[in-house]
């Protein structure tokens, strides 16, 4: 009983500490171009920019240009993740593919996908598959990369174990190897995730396909702070939305491991 | 009885010194050479003007980027790269530890980072140009802006999981608050760090690339664009190639770093799978 209210009464201060720091934020936020640090014009009012995402949110084409943005994250996360798991799987399992591909692997991985941008804009034009490439490029290496890492982190203990106790093939598929991958595997679509919105957003940007990230670059090309200051808040909020969201999943499926227990014993 | 463990114990005759290195390299070049040739009969076949063969991208490469344009957009670009993943690690790592060291700070911060860490990177461009202008260290600062948040947070996840065990024995072993940040804290928390590092890495150039394309008259990314908007193709996917050597010559720098840092964590996955 006294166990529970400590931990409830730690949960609460960690809670009020937050908003306090949030709170804190925003009023510095407000002070600086109130005491005139900075131009109202270069930074905008807080009011001004919560008053704008408010009027924006009653805006029917604000939700539908959200809704562009997230089907190419989601279309694009998607596909990526599941090539990456398939070939991400047949890769770290076979040794000899595992080495012939290494190179490959290496030298493409960190190509910085928004360097295939042009490549992407003269194949498909200002459209969604445009976007798409770029994000199915990058979420892809991140988890096959950690897939790959995940299966071939199998303990040597517990394989010589699961040998000596005369698991079938399958077997030490569903028992050994995917509980050793998964924990990579979240980590990867975790980060994966976080990336393809990156991306997502940055293309809309920078090829102009409809979605938040062309309201970012209109808003700055017209010299209207507030609704770009707006736009960015809108974005960050999407991003938090996404992480937790995976995070959320990532610990119901690991509940059983370390990473997860540990926190939780605290 | 005793000849029958020996005979278990021989093992297959080791291959020549010459014979592994060739079958390594054939490893690491067959499949890469392999699809050079590929693309390069597909594209010697296909119609698309997309998609120039690999001789040519390679004639474009030396044309475009040996000469003048390498000290005045590639050197430029790189520099501005490596002061701004300087800044963020430099940054990162200092302000991660305190804040993860200390819990009261760390709770006040956390909704903070978090939201600050979701907040996809290149939609701060805008917003850091509006406040500095277009300048160089606009472009830095965008840099920084984008890099520093996987490492910090990183660096506070890290120091907060030091690993309970170890902690204990540190504290029963009564050692000094510098001994105990040095020898327990940042070694228990690099491997969290250096991947942090690893993340903040692929951010950074992407955010050079962008920033460059967005606003600039010069540099690697300005160039593409360029390239692309002027129909050069073959030129356009050089600065692709140059832009994938430079993310390549990142990560093995990365890892070479990586290496030096995690040798004991590495030397102990290695005992434990032996």
């Amino acid at each position: 009983m006294r166990v529970l209210s400590t931990r409830r009464l730690r949960a609460l201060r960690k809670a009020l500490l937050g908003v306090v720091g949030l709170a804190g934020f925003l009023v510095v936020w407000q002070l600086i171009p109130t005491l005139g640090l900075i131009n109202s014009q270069y930074l905008p009012y807080v009011t001004d920019v919560a008053a704008r995402l408010f009027e924006e949110s009653l805006d029917l084409a604000f939700w539908r240009r959200l809704g562009s943005t997230m089907t190419s994250w989601a279309i694009g996360l998607a596909v990526a993740t599941f090539a990456a798991v398939v070939l991400g799987t047949i890769v770290g399992l076979v040794p000899f593919l595992r080495r012939a591909t290494h190179t490959m692997v290496e030298f493409l991985r960190p190509i910085p996908s928004v360097a295939l941008i042009p490549l992407a804009v003269l194949m498909f034009g200002i459209q969604m598959q445009a976007a798409l490439v770029i994000i199915i490029y990058a979420s892809f290496w991140q988890v096959f990369v950690q897939v790959i890492y995940g299966v071939a982190d199998v303990d040597a203990v517990a394989r010589d174990t699961a040998r000596s106790f005369g698991l079938t093939r399958r077997e030490q598929l569903t028992h050994l190897v995917l509980p050793t991958a998964l924990p990579y595997l979240m980590t990867g679509l975790r980060l994966a995730a976080a990336v393809a919105l990156i991306l997502a957003i940055t293309a809309e940007m920078v090829i102009g396909n409809p979605g938040l990230g062309r309201m970012i670059e209109l808003s700055r090309s017209a010299g209207d702070s507030v609704g770009l200051y707006a736009f960015v808040v809108v974005t960050g909020l999407l991003g938090l939305a996404v992480n937790l969201v995976f995070r959320f999943v990532e610990r119901r499926t690991l509940s059983w491991h370390q990473s997860v227990r540990g926190e939780e014993a605290r | 009885m005793t000849t029958h463990p020996e005979r278990i114990a021989v093992t297959r005759r080791k291959p020549g010194v010459g014979s592994r290195i060739a079958a390594s390299f054939g490893y690491a070049l067959g499949l890469p050479m392999l699809l050079l040739v590929i693309w390069g009969l597909v594209a010697t076949r296909s119609t698309s003007r997309f998609f120039p063969d690999p001789l040519t991208i390679f004639e474009a490469f030396v044309d475009t980027w040996v000469g003048p344009a390498f000290v005045e957009d590639v050197l430029p670009s790189l520099y501005r790269l490596g002061l701004g993943i300087t800044a963020s690690i430099v940054i990162g790592i200092a302000a991660g530890t305190v804040i993860g060291l200390l819990q009261w700070l760390r709770e006040l911060l956390e909704p903070l980072l978090e939201f600050f860490r979701a907040i996809p990177p290149p939609v701060l461009i805008p917003v850091v140009m509006l406040l500095l202008g277009i300048t160089d260290t606009m472009k830095v600062v965008v840099i920084v802006s984008g890099a520093i948040w996987p490492i910090l947070l990183n660096t506070i996840e890290g120091v907060r999981a030091t690993d309970s065990v170890m902690k204990e024995t540190a504290d029963s072993f009564q050692i000094t608050w510098w001994e105990r940040l040095w020898f327990l804290v940042l070694p228990a928390a690099s491997p969290r760090i250096m991947a942090g590092v690893r993340q903040g890495l692929s951010v950074a150039l992407i955010l050079m690339v962008i920033s460059e394309m967005f606003a600039s008259s010069a540099g690697l990314g300005y160039r593409i664009a360029y390239f692309q908007r002027n129909y050069l193709i073959a030129e356009m996917w050089s600065g692709i190639l140059l832009l994938g050597l430079v993310g390549v010559f990142l990560a093995v720098v990365f890892g070479l770093v990586e290496r030096r840092v995690l040798r004991w964590y590495h030397g102990i996955r290695e005992v434990n799978r032996v």
